[in-house]
């Protein structure tokens, strides 16, 4: 789950971390009253789940309110990589001596928490790594223990040389650390720490990733999530306990399994289809997902056909088919199925399917080719 | 010979009592494999029937059941809370494998799991991973035990149901499998393809091995380069999501494309440049595996 700058940076606020204030607006004008607030000169940011907000013209200096005011009329609404701006965030804007990266991510081959620092900060980290990847500092924590303080001293004196600078660096890294942990998250990034002309240090942006699976036990974490940035169809598969995610294609699928699911989509592209969607309907054997599932596809008004492919595992073909049965019979179906069943209970599945009028196929190729077909 | 699990596997199940556990305890001792214990805190000393495959006993804790029954795999079927603290309470009980089937686990947690399972000389297969299965001897695990056939090429996944496809397929054209091994799909694993080819390598009755990818990570492009390094062994490979747009989690947590980096087409390539062959499409496994063997 992405969350906000804005919220990023209460969690590190609450940690100690020192972060320039700043106040959320929905309208200019509130927009407007904030810097006024803030004596005036201030940033105005968009607060949107996508990278480059400044590229695309998301983040503005303001020198006075009535100026705030009117960036704010501008960034709201406007639309960054497919999402719309609902909010900015309004913070006093820093005199800046220096930018600096610090980031810390689970890192998938050393199975640990990582740090990464460079000198060169408020850029494009992957960028650096790609084109100068000597200017990147990498640190690997032993969660056991935690960021250990003269790991910390390491990391801000790979940052700084005023050895001032150093000590609250390296007291924001052990702050980071702990924000990092406290909230699940599986990053936790500065960009930039920057130091100001009198010498002080501060994070004026913040980035926090969470990690889906800690969001059970941290419902403060939850509380969050901002659904008027997602799309109604995701939000509604998330209470459904489905995993969608909407395409710009005409076929509609709804597989069994995250796996299987990606290669339905490849092979409808193989034989020379798009996919509406990414759906996997879970392991579980409960014909009311499959009703479900049909109902947020049929919303799509892309979707010409229905692809179906089932490997029955822990999923029972017969419950799936019961499921398309159900749900065939409670809401108008305005285009085609086309079911492929294999695996668990497939005899049944398939005499379910038939006795209502549908056939189903074993073979996922085959399948996948009529479905391009009639969506033609 | 095959890998991981075999005929000399004695299995304890984690959370056998529950919905899942219970279900999958019968579907492998039905498939023949040797379950000798069951945990479920509480109800220890008690049992789980298991009709005509028989009865298991169960125990409070994973000290207990190993020290009663010799127990040397573990299978987890508990939910994500408390799955973490089950794959610990395993390795410090002396299993030597431990499945975690569980989806879900916070991946902070595993990164404590893992160095505490590794310091105690056990294997950890997943989490969120269908397990492992020997056809003819051993199934640990959630995999459809009618969908394997015994032979000779060995199958490592991060998939569950995708494997199962690929497994039907070569069942279908006849060509039997050694060991089929889901990985997982986390991003934090116990055990990774290279570990599986090194296996698979070692293993006698393995002459070739198909190996599925997915977005995400570079552990395919690791495999690869250890593939055309130390294995004298044929590799096909498939990767899943090439369609998947970036920085989206395509319901594996560790299938998400990371800015530019682990997509399909960079596995792809890697797998092309270190010999391994590449499927288009899951049903080619067949003609590829014919051509290899």
């Amino acid at each position: 789950m992405n969350i906000h700058e804005y919220q990023a940076k209460e969690i590190f606020r609450r940690h100690g971390m020192p972060v320039p204030p700043g106040d959320i607006a929905t309208t200019p004008d509130r927009a407007g009253e904030l810097a006024r607030t803030y004596g005036g000169s201030v940033v105005v940011k968009a607060q949107v789940h996508a990278g480059g907000r400044g590229k695309a013209g998301g983040v503005k200096l303001a020198k006075s309110a009535d100026e705030a005011r009117s960036h704010a009329e501008k960034i709201l609404g406007m639309e960054i990589k497919g999402l719309t701006v609902e909010k900015v965030l309004v913070t006093p804007t820093e005199d800046i001596a220096s930018e600096a990266y610090v980031g810390v991510i689970v890192d998938r081959s050393s199975k640990r928490p990582v740090f990464m620092v460079s000198r060169e900060g408020g850029i494009d980290i992957e960028e650096v790594a790609a084109t100068n990847p000597e200017a990147i500092r990498r640190l690997t924590v032993d969660p056991r223990y935690g960021l250990l303080p003269f790991q910390a001293y390491w990391l801000a004196a790979s940052l700084y040389d005023d050895v001032k600078q150093q000590r609250a660096a390296a007291k924001i890294m052990g702050q980071l650390y702990e924000a990092f942990i406290a909230s699940g998250a599986s990053l936790a990034e500065i960009n930039p720490l920057i130091t100001t002309p009198s010498g002080e240090v501060k994070a004026i942006d913040a980035k926090m990733n969470i990690d889906d699976n800690e969001l059970f036990r941290r419902k403060d974490v939850e509380a969050l999530r901002d659904t008027s940035s997602e799309p109604p169809s995701e939000i509604k598969a998330r209470e459904a306990s489905l995993t969608y995610i909407k395409l710009d294609g005409s076929i509609g699928a709804v597989v069994n399994g995250a796996g299987l699911a990606m290669a339905t989509m490849d092979l409808i592209k193989f034989y020379g289809g798009e996919p509406a969607n990414f759906l996997d309907i879970g392991g579980s054997s409960n014909p009311e997902k499959v009703v479900n599932a049909l109902d947020i596809i049929t919303s799509d008004p892309n979707v010409t056909v229905i692809l179906f492919n089932i490997f029955g595992g822990i999923t029972r073909c017969d419950d799936v088919a019961n499921g398309i049965v159900t749900a065939t019979g409670q809401m108008e179906m305005k285009v085609p199925l086309v079911i492929r069943l294999t695996g668990t209970n497939e005899e049944e599945g398939v005499r379910i399917l038939e006795e209502a009028g549908f056939s189903a196929s074993t073979s996922m190729d085959d399948v996948v080719k009529r479905a391009v077909e009639q969506a033609q | 010979m095959a890998i991981f699990v075999d005929r000399d596997t004695r299995l304890v199940v984690q959370g056998i009592t529950g919905r899942d556990g219970s279900f999958h305890t019968q579907q492998m001792m039905e498939y023949g494999t040797r379950v000798v214990a069951g945990v479920t805190p509480g109800k220890g000393g008690q049992s789980f029937d298991g009709g005509a495959a028989g009865s298991v006993p169960i125990f409070d804790s994973m000290d207990t059941a190993v020290r009663e029954t010799g127990a040397n795999t573990a299978v987890i079927y508990v939910p994500p809370a408390f799955a973490a603290d089950a794959v610990m309470e395993a390795a410090e009980a002396g299993i030597t494998f431990i499945v975690a089937i569980t989806e879900g686990i916070p991946v902070l947690d595993m990164t404590r799991v893992y160095p505490y399972v590794k310091e105690r000389g056990a294997r950890l297969l997943g989490p969120n991973c269908p397990g492992a299965l020997s056809p003819g001897r051993a199934k640990v695990g959630i995999m459809p035990g009618q969908i394997v056939r015994e032979g000779n090429v060995g199958v490592v996944s991060r998939s569950g149901t995708l494997t199962y496809e690929v497994v039907y397929q070569l069942t279908q054209a006849g060509i039997g499998q050694s060991t089929c091994v889901g990985i997982g799909g986390d991003p934090i694993i116990g055990t990774n393809f290279i570990d599986c080819l090194e296996a698979f390598e070692a293993d006698p009755e393995t002459a070739a091995v198909v190996m599925i990818g997915e977005i995400g990570g570079t552990d395919e492009q690791e495999a690869a380069a250890y593939v055309k390094q130390s294995l004298s062994k044929p590799v096909v490979g498939f990767i899943a999501g090439q369609t998947a747009p970036p920085g989206r989690r395509m319901g594996h947590a560790g299938a998400i494309i990371s800015g530019s980096a682990g997509t399909a087409e960079e596995k792809m390539q890697s797998f092309e440049d270190n010999a391994i062959q590449v499927m288009k499409r899951p049903s080619d496994v067949v003609e590829l595996i014919r051509g290899v063997l």
